[in-house]
């Protein structure tokens, strides 16, 4: 079954590949939020070159003040501020997408870097794997 | 890098996104719904003609016959089947799916 | 080369495993290798063996199974997607497993590319 796989670990050890992992969605409407932030976890114990970008409505998923009591779901936005604590660092939220929401950093649970629309396109494109949900 | 596009550029934002963030000389490739805005008289076949200056565009062939649109295809984009998505897939050095 | 695939939404409600099931049919025909098909989301609702779609249409289950079957593809489910939606090693249709986040993962260290089909 993981026969393919098997033979491929020669030569995996090591590897240091660029992942992106691409949020473009908004938190509790669907899970992509939620569930992405869950590889992104596991990814962190795989030694890779790891960002994470927020565009279009996934810069919602980084606002703070979130309560969830009301529709009862669990709240997992402080989960974005325990990434640092797993090395993963490499937030990037795109300009263009927060201007379009009127938001600024401030309004922002972590601390990332924003990139203009032909950074994060030049920086998508570096990448080895792009993982979007 | 190839952007694939998936939903119709009706529905979505996804395609406007993709074009906004394509680097120049990369490659898009649109399926299942997202082939609409490959036809004539779409409301996305502005942007993608002139997106074709930088960029190039490809739609898959079968989701285009399945939607009785192969008729309707911009002067311009290159149709593929899926031996061509899977060509595109390898020919460029990633991928990126537009969801 | 090898290519990963990634499948994130259900059978039949989204077109994601019916593009990714043919991308993958074509890949080995051109003498590519998919290693592995990794289900997350939605998509670990590939692998339930409870379906039964209508006699004229595609079975968009078994087909995976079969391309397990024939070319040795690892079909892996997402444990943490799984156990939310129900999906359970006794109702797993042939070659398909339960297996961690990691798998995904490995399969875009490992690949040469990793597709992702989704919504």
């Amino acid at each position: 079954m993981s026969d393919m796989m098997d033979d491929m670990d020669e030569g995996g050890e090591g590897v240091v590949k660029k992942f992106m992992f691409v949020n473009r969605k908004a938190p509790h409407g669907t899970i992509y939020a939620l569930e992405g932030l869950e590889v992104v976890l596991i990814s962190a114990a795989f030694d890779q070159d790891v960002s994470m970008v927020f565009a279009d409505d996934g810069v919602y998923e980084l606002i703070k003040g979130v309560n969830t009591k009301g529709i009862e779901v669990k709240d997992f936005s402080k989960t974005y501020r325990a990434l640092e604590g797993y090395d993963i660092e490499k937030l990037y939220v795109e300009k263009a997408s927060m201007d379009a929401r009127g938001l600024t950093e401030d309004d922002l649970i972590v601390d990332v870097t924003v990139l203009d629309s032909a950074e994060m396109a030049s920086l998508m494109a570096e990448q080895d794997v792009v993982i979007s949900y | 890098m190839l952007h694939i596009v998936n939903k119709s550029a009706t529905e979505r934002n996804s395609l406007e996104s993709a074009l906004r963030l394509a680097t120049k000389g990369s490659a898009v490739l649109l399926i299942e719904d997202a082939v609409y805005a490959a036809t004539k008289g779409s409301v996305a076949a502005t942007k993608v003609q002139a997106a074709m200056a930088d960029l190039q565009v490809y739609a898959l062939g079968p989701d285009l016959d399945a939607r009785g649109m192969s008729a309707r295809v911009l002067d311009g984009v290159k149709v593929v089947d899926y031996g061509g998505f899977v060509d595109l897939v390898t020919e460029h050095n990633s991928c990126q799916s537009w969801l | 080369m090898k290519i990963g695939i990634m499948v994130s939404e259900g059978p039949y409600n989204h077109q994601a495993s019916d593009t990714a099931y043919l991308f993958a049919r074509n890949a080995i025909e051109k003498g590519h290798s998919v290693p592995r098909v990794f289900f997350y989301h939605d998509g670990v609702n590939n692998s339930t063996k409870l379906t039964q779609p209508p006699q004229d249409d595609r079975n968009v289950v078994n087909r995976w199974s079969k391309l397990a079957e024939d070319h040795g593809v690892d079909l892996v489910v997402c444990i943490a997607a799984g156990m939310r939606r129900g999906i359970t090693d006794d109702i797993l249709a042939p070659g398909f497993r339960i297996s961690g986040l990691g798998q995904l993962v490995e399969a875009g260290i490992q690949c040469d590319r990793l597709v992702t089909f989704g919504d």
